[in-house]
């Protein structure tokens, strides 16, 4: 499966909805949307990774970047992820210490609220 | 001989294809369903580092995939025809490219690889690198 990518607003942060597999391939489109969103002034993301069903270094690397990005700005990139295929990944290169990980997207959002 | 061969253009929309037949042919060889994740993260992982050599040294040749069966053993070989010790442009674990320029280690493919397969041999060949990995099978479709 391609890669799908959308965004939306909720309580003032960023959703970005990622959808399919992010590698080699596809991973430019994710870094993409994600210096669009930073180029226009969004600074408090959240990547859904519900739906994601391959993630590689490649990938990492766009989120780390992203991540990179929105502290320049005092911002947060915090990802939405429950499957293990894909948390796996992230516990192997130690980045499950790097991001913050909820269980669902409100559950992100309320912890990004605690925070401030 | 490999079970399955495959030779493909250095070109990062044939990685997913990779993927795809080697985990296809680990199911046809036994490698247990709770391995397959690990087999195709670590092809994919290889292949793509493969694809960045070969775009930036010898974009005309094809990077090599076998897949064989062995007794109680599936293995993947992954090989380019980089020149042994050239530096690596872009992708997964390289020094260039969206894991190394957002501060990721380079290597972090051949880390990745090394996290998830059973057994790990990466040799210099005289046309490149070789990445040699392998998951335990039942060696279902000898």
């Amino acid at each position: 499966m391609d890669l799908k990518l959308d965004h939306h607003s909720k309580d003032g942060i960023e959703i970005v909805d990622v959808e399919g597999e992010i590698d080699v391939y596809t991973a430019p489109r994710l870094r993409e949307l994600l210096i669009e969103l930073v180029n226009n002034r969004f600074y408090q993301l959240v990547v859904n990774m519900e739906k994601v069903e391959f993630l590689d270094s490649t990938g990492l690397g766009v989120l780390v970047g992203g991540l990179k990005r929105v502290r320049a700005h005092d911002g947060s990139l915090d990802l939405v992820c429950t499957q293990e295929r894909i948390l796996k990944i992230f516990r192997i290169t130690g980045l499950t210490k790097v991001f913050g990980i909820h269980d669902t997207v409100d559950e992100a959002i309320a912890a990004r609220r605690a925070e401030k | 001989m490999a079970t399955v061969e495959l030779s493909f253009t250095a070109l990062p929309a044939h990685v997913r294809t990779a993927r795809l037949v080697a985990t296809a042919v680990a199911r046809r060889s036994g490698v247990d369903e709770s391995l397959l994740d690990e087999v195709r993260l670590a092809v994919g992982e290889a292949c793509s580092r493969a694809v960045a050599g070969h775009q930036q040294y010898c974009p005309a040749e094809p990077v090599r995939l076998a897949l064989t069966d062995l007794a109680g053993r599936f293995e993947v070989e992954v090989t380019d025809t980089c020149a042994p010790g050239a530096k690596w442009p872009g992708g997964a674990g390289s020094d260039s490219g969206p894991a190394a320029a957002a501060g990721l280690p380079a290597g972090l493919g051949i880390a990745v690889i090394e996290g998830l397969a059973d057994e790990v041999q990466i040799s210099e060949t005289s046309g490149g690198t070789s990445i040699r990995m392998s998951w335990p099978s039942t060696g279902a479709s000898r």
